[in-house]
């Protein structure tokens, strides 16, 4: 719950930071529309050929489309922000204001940076995904909804923990900004099914940056395309990279000489 | 004349190679977005000919890999950085250092790029023969298709490099350009071939393509080494690329006197 109050917290401060700087909505409102539209007119241009790729139809796709917005939005909104803040923070020795402030500075570090504007995605995300499954006029039940939801929030603390370890690396390597590129480029390759690449780029979409949980997972969850063994799978997945990433943190902490020093 | 240009080259180019030595493992994951982008589009529409028995469009299983391939390889000789750089370098006052030398900076703009592709082609050959080995292409290209295959490359590279540079000069009036670029690579993705072959998109958008410049800096060259082009096809590209480079060039120089004699310097 004390989380969640910083949560807030930190939201008021970006959002106050951020409605100085009117013009970034505008900015990001093109960007939004450009990124969807090019992700959308790539899945027109193969359904302009097939009707099927390895069995996901064109409103299928689409859905995962929107969950591929969604989940970039999020991270877009905190994680990534407060994550170049941390590795930056570390590089400069500034991470001394925050260690010594009377939180878990995991928590703090989590938080320290909000994105407003990005929120734009969270919220086109599931409008796509809302239209996409009024198009195939199929109900949703409540097994898929519920899946939707569970596999989503795993996703999330999957990608959340995957950030913080790779940032946190930075208490070794100080240099490591180009690091995070590497997350882009694999997160490109995620705007498709993962089940299209061939085994060895699916482990390494799965494994070695897990964005196959993100995005292909839950949209697959929500269509009603995903065995139970990867539902179970994802939830023991994000427990247990969010305790793995915690310890790794903390060791990292250690490694952490300040500024003076 | 002290000294030639041939002299001023060759010192900027061991320059500009050292420095990006420095950075190595930078330019080793700059290559990962380069590779992974055209083998997902690899693996899509392999995925796509199979579901429609073989082939899509005149493509087959094999002809889809080796049309990748070797726009991976096109792609990574043509594609320049400097127009994400500009902003940086004219709010940072960093041209203050450029503008004084007696030599127009698009010249070390493309020896630090020629520098960066010299070392990464130690990575990005290996890989290309990674994934030929394991997706196995098939390209028969005919000699001369082969021989043609070298100046159009380097044509592309100058299309390519001339529109993206002035384009670049933009951050003298605009200050967060990266709006402007990232529009500026969908459209080049989507008219250049990257996408998909351009054989496979709706008619009006290949007319379009035809007539901007994006198909002569990727998709031609690409094109022309697997062999889907005539020799009369090849004339035509080859003139068209000449055509283009003339206005970019012409484009490039008016935006470079406006936008330097606009500039003025922020810092000490």
């Amino acid at each position: 719950m004390n989380a969640l109050r910083l949560l807030l917290l930190f939201f008021r401060l970006g959002a106050m930071n951020e409605v100085q700087y009117r013009a970034n909505f505008w900015i990001q409102l093109v960007r939004t529309a450009m990124n969807l539209g090019f992700a959308l007119f790539a899945v027109f241009i193969v359904y302009e050929q097939t009707t099927h790729l390895n069995g996901w139809t064109m409103p299928e796709l689409v859905v995962l489309m929107g969950v591929w917005t969604l989940m970039g939005g999020l991270v877009g909104v905190v994680v990534q922000p407060s994550m170049e803040k941390l590795i930056e923070d570390v590089r400069e020795g500034t991470l001394d204001f925050c260690l010594t402030k009377p939180e878990d500075a995991q928590i703090l570090v989590s938080l320290s940076q909000v994105k407003v504007w990005r929120l734009l995605d969270v919220l086109v995300g599931p409008i796509v995904i809302a239209l996409a499954l009024a198009h195939m006029g199929k109900a949703t039940g409540w097994q898929e909804s519920i899946a939707f939801a569970v596999t989503l929030l795993s996703g999330s603390i999957i990608l959340y923990s995957f950030w913080l370890m790779l940032s946190t690396v930075s208490f070794w390597f100080i240099r490591i900004d180009n690091i995070l590129m590497i997350f882009h480029s694999m997160y490109d390759a995620a705007r498709w099914p993962i089940s299209i690449y061939p085994g060895w780029m699916q482990a390494m979409l799965t494994f070695l940056v897990p964005v196959a949980f993100a995005v292909t997972v839950p949209a697959g969850a929500l269509v009603g395309r995903l065995p139970l063994h990867w539902l179970v799978g994802t939830i023991v997945l994000a427990a247990l990279l969010l305790a793995l990433s915690r310890w790794f943190w903390k060791v990292g902490l250690r490694h952490y000489s300040g500024a003076s020093a | 004349m002290s000294r030639g240009f041939g002299d001023i080259y060759l010192t900027l180019f061991g320059l500009e190679l050292s420095v990006m030595f420095q950075y190595r493992a930078a330019v080793v994951i700059w290559l990962l977005g380069l590779v992974l982008q055209p083998v997902v589009y690899m693996v899509v529409w392999l995925r796509v000919a199979e579901a429609k028995g073989g082939k899509v469009g005149d493509f087959d299983a094999g002809s889809i890999v080796a049309y990748f391939l070797v726009m991976m390889l096109v792609n990574h000789a043509t594609f320049t950085w400097h127009m994400f750089e500009m902003g940086w370098r004219v709010r940072s006052g960093f041209y203050n250092a450029i503008l004084v030398q007696p030599l127009h900076p698009w010249h070390r703009d493309v020896l630090a790029n020629v520098a960066y592709k010299v070392l990464a082609l130690g990575v990005i050959l290996p890989v290309a023969a990674l994934l030929a080995w394991y997706f196995e292409p098939t390209l028969q290209p005919p000699l001369w298709a082969v021989a043609a295959f070298v100046p159009a490359v380097i044509l592309a590279f100058f299309t390519r490099f001339l529109f993206e540079w002035a384009l670049g000069l933009l951050a003298f009036w605009i200050t967060d350009t990266s709006g402007l670029n990232n529009l500026y690579m969908a459209f080049i993705l989507i008219f250049s071939g990257r996408l998909a072959p351009l054989d496979l998109l709706p008619p009006i958008l290949q007319t379009i393509a035809a007539w901007s410049p994006f198909e002569w800096m990727v998709a031609f060259p690409v094109e022309l080494l697997l062999g889907r082009l005539t020799p009369e096809q090849t004339m035509h590209g080859l003139a068209m690329q000449v055509l283009w480079i003339a206005i970019g060039f012409a484009v490039m120089q008016l935006t470079w006197v406006r936008a330097s004699s606009r500039y003025s310097a922020v810092g000490a």
